[in-house]
């Protein structure tokens, strides 16, 4: 089980009250894919995302970055127990979905980056911990069902 | 040997001319200290970083920050033969330093996460961030190369 103490817990809390899921979760997608261009291939229903250019126009980029920030941000009440709240998730994406589960640390650290460009010096290291904990736990809950 | 086109040399040189050196160097390796704790073991001869009060007001890390940084900058003028322009010092980070290279690439994070933070989400475009990551991953490949 992991643990987090108090202030890790209120930098998370008070931090993602902050977070724009929805243009943060669109820079998150649009970086992953341009960034690691083999993240395309799961994405072939999505269309033309050859260039960054087309990358920035798909509207299925946007709604689907808010969806995956979402989903993120969905853990937060549940830092407790992240695995636990991930294993239907986990199964997805292994069973259905056939993602690298390699795929969830690089989103991870794209996820980090968004929010250091976004926030600028608001993102300091002590932030900057809170929240590459935050990423690998979920990395890890989201593999945690792999066969 | 690694090719870059126009567009990532030019990239590379004008966010380049933007860095201090001291400032983003000491950023980029006290977040390495304090996100990846185990990397201070390399640097036990510093004195005090238990904690991220410790390692800020630490004068040895800010001077091996700059250190750090100024070698990054001394690649990008090399960058046509960067593996070449590395061999020394990544024979000393194998030989003498027995540093586990899987560490450059956490030091090379954060080197793209203080310019992330530097230049902001408008400035650090797709683009600027897909040079920045080649970079860091090329200097730590070059770093590595004469592990034994």
């Amino acid at each position: 089980m992991v643990h987090w103490d108090a202030t890790e817990k209120q930098t998370i809390t008070s931090f993602w009250g902050k977070v724009d899921l929805a243009a943060d979760g669109e820079h998150s997608l649009q970086r992953l894919l341009y960034v690691y261009p083999w993240c395309r291939r799961y994405f072939h229903k999505f269309g033309d995302l050859s260039t960054i250019s087309a990358i920035r126009k798909n509207s299925h980029v946007r709604a689907h970055g808010h969806k995956v920030l979402s989903a993120l941000g969905d853990c937060v009440p549940h830092l407790g127990d992240i695995k636990g709240h991930l294993a239907q998730l986990s199964k997805l994406h292994c069973e259905t979905l056939h993602v690298d589960p390699a795929n969830f640390c690089l989103l991870g650290q794209i996820i980090t980056i968004v929010l250091a460009s976004r926030f600028g010096a608001a993102f300091t290291p002590e932030v900057q911990a809170c929240f590459e904990k935050l990423v690998g736990v979920t990395a890890a809950g989201l593999s945690s069902q792999y066969h | 040997m690694v090719l870059w086109d126009a567009a990532e040399k030019k990239v590379i040189a004008s966010v380049w001319a933007k860095v201090d050196i001291e400032a983003d160097g000491f950023q980029a390796l006290l977040r390495t200290l304090h996100v990846y704790p185990w990397t201070k073991r390399y640097f036990s001869h510093f004195g005090a970083m238990s904690t991220l009060k410790d390692i800020e007001s630490n004068p040895k890390v800010r001077a091996h920050g700059r250190k750090v940084m100024a070698a990054v900058g001394d690649a990008i003028s090399h960058m046509d033969n960067i593996k070449g322009h590395l061999s020394q010092l990544s024979q000393l980070h194998s030989d003498k330093l027995h540093v586990d290279p899987a560490n450059f690439e956490l030091l090379g994070n954060n080197i793209v996460i203080v310019l992330a933070v530097k230049l902001g989400n408008d400035a650090f475009t797709p683009e600027v961030q897909a040079t920045f990551q080649k970079l860091v991953a090329v200097i730590s490949s070059a770093l590595t190369r004469e592990y034994h």
